[in-house]
């Protein structure tokens, strides 16, 4: 085999990024596998994964993390550039600028479970609202808000509890210039 | 939880309440008709009258009576909503040559929440 004269040299955030949204795409893969009655209802368990990088290494960090998440797990499942995959690139998109903007909120009143509950009805919005327009126009979207805010609620309730269980486990983030 | 949490936790909760309390209202009885693809008009099933819609052959009446709907008559060749009768809740009949149809969506049941 000729050896490859091209060598691309990972740095440290490249690691660090590749193995955060390893662990993404296994929480994606793992949530895939579990049976939900209603489609296009489920935990998003890897928004846990999202939050917690955006609290320790900040908010670029957790873009690439989720962006990786997005597609590689589309690929994984199959649905890459399949509606799905549209979808989850909306509210993926949709949360990631939501929690731009919920980052700067002062964090001695605003945990993760605000930002989480925050992220989810952002994704959850962007998702109608794609298939408002452009799936399933001149149907009643409406109709599904009751049931598609009240499972974000839930997930986001649930994955804020989790990230702060978790960012209190995990050592503090390393003091150097990580952004 | 910080105390923002909770205030985000607790208008989300407000919001929920008041979309359910909507849900349950908008779908006792609803008759939606359209024309040529468009919202013509949206009823309640609870109050009887006669709709009058104008389509490319002429004017199709829609009558909604005692909680049902039905399409009463309507300038097509063949009839086919008139003898459909009245339309079960979920159903819809389509006169097809006039561009309008009448939707019950009473049971709130369609392809979106079977």
């Amino acid at each position: 085999m000729t050896p490859s004269t091209i060598e691309l040299i990972p740095s440290q955030e490249d690691r660090r990024i590749a193995g955060l949204a390893a662990a993404a795409i296994g929480l994606t893969l793992a949530e895939a596998a579990i049976p939900l009655p209603i489609p296009g209802i489920k935990p998003g368990l890897a928004n846990i994964v999202t939050l917690l990088v955006l609290y320790r290494y900040g908010w670029r960090t957790a873009a690439w993390v989720a962006g990786l998440r997005i597609v590689a797990g589309a690929l994984a499942l199959g649905q890459f550039l399949t509606p799905t995959f549209v979808l989850s690139l909306a509210g993926g998109v949709m949360s990631l600028a939501m929690l731009a903007v919920a980052m700067h909120l002062p964090a001695r009143w605003f945990g993760p479970v605000g930002l989480s509950l925050l992220a989810a009805f952002a994704h959850i919005g962007a998702q109608l609202w794609l298939v408002d327009v452009w799936l399933l126009p001149g149907a009643s979207i409406l109709g599904l808000l009751p049931l598609f805010l009240s499972a974000a609620w839930l997930t986001g309730l649930g994955n804020g509890l989790a990230t702060t269980y978790l960012l209190g486990k995990l050592s503090p983030p390393p003091t150097e210039s990580s952004t | 939880m910080r105390p923002g949490d909770w205030l985000i936790a607790g208008a989300g909760v407000v919001l929920l309440a008041a979309l359910w309390l909507r849900q349950v209202d908008s779908l006792e009885g609803q008759v939606v008709i359209r024309q040529d693809g468009q919202v013509f008009q949206t009823a309640s099933l609870r109050l009887n009258r006669i709709i009058e819609v104008a389509g490319p052959l002429g004017i199709s009446r829609i009558e909604i009576q005692a909680g049902r709907v039905r399409v009463a008559a309507d300038p097509s060749p063949r009839q086919l909503c008139v003898r459909q009768g009245w339309i079960p809740s979920g159903g819809a009949a389509v006169c097809l040559p006039n561009r309008v149809s009448v939707e019950n969506a009473a049971a709130g049941y369609d392809t979106l929440n079977y």
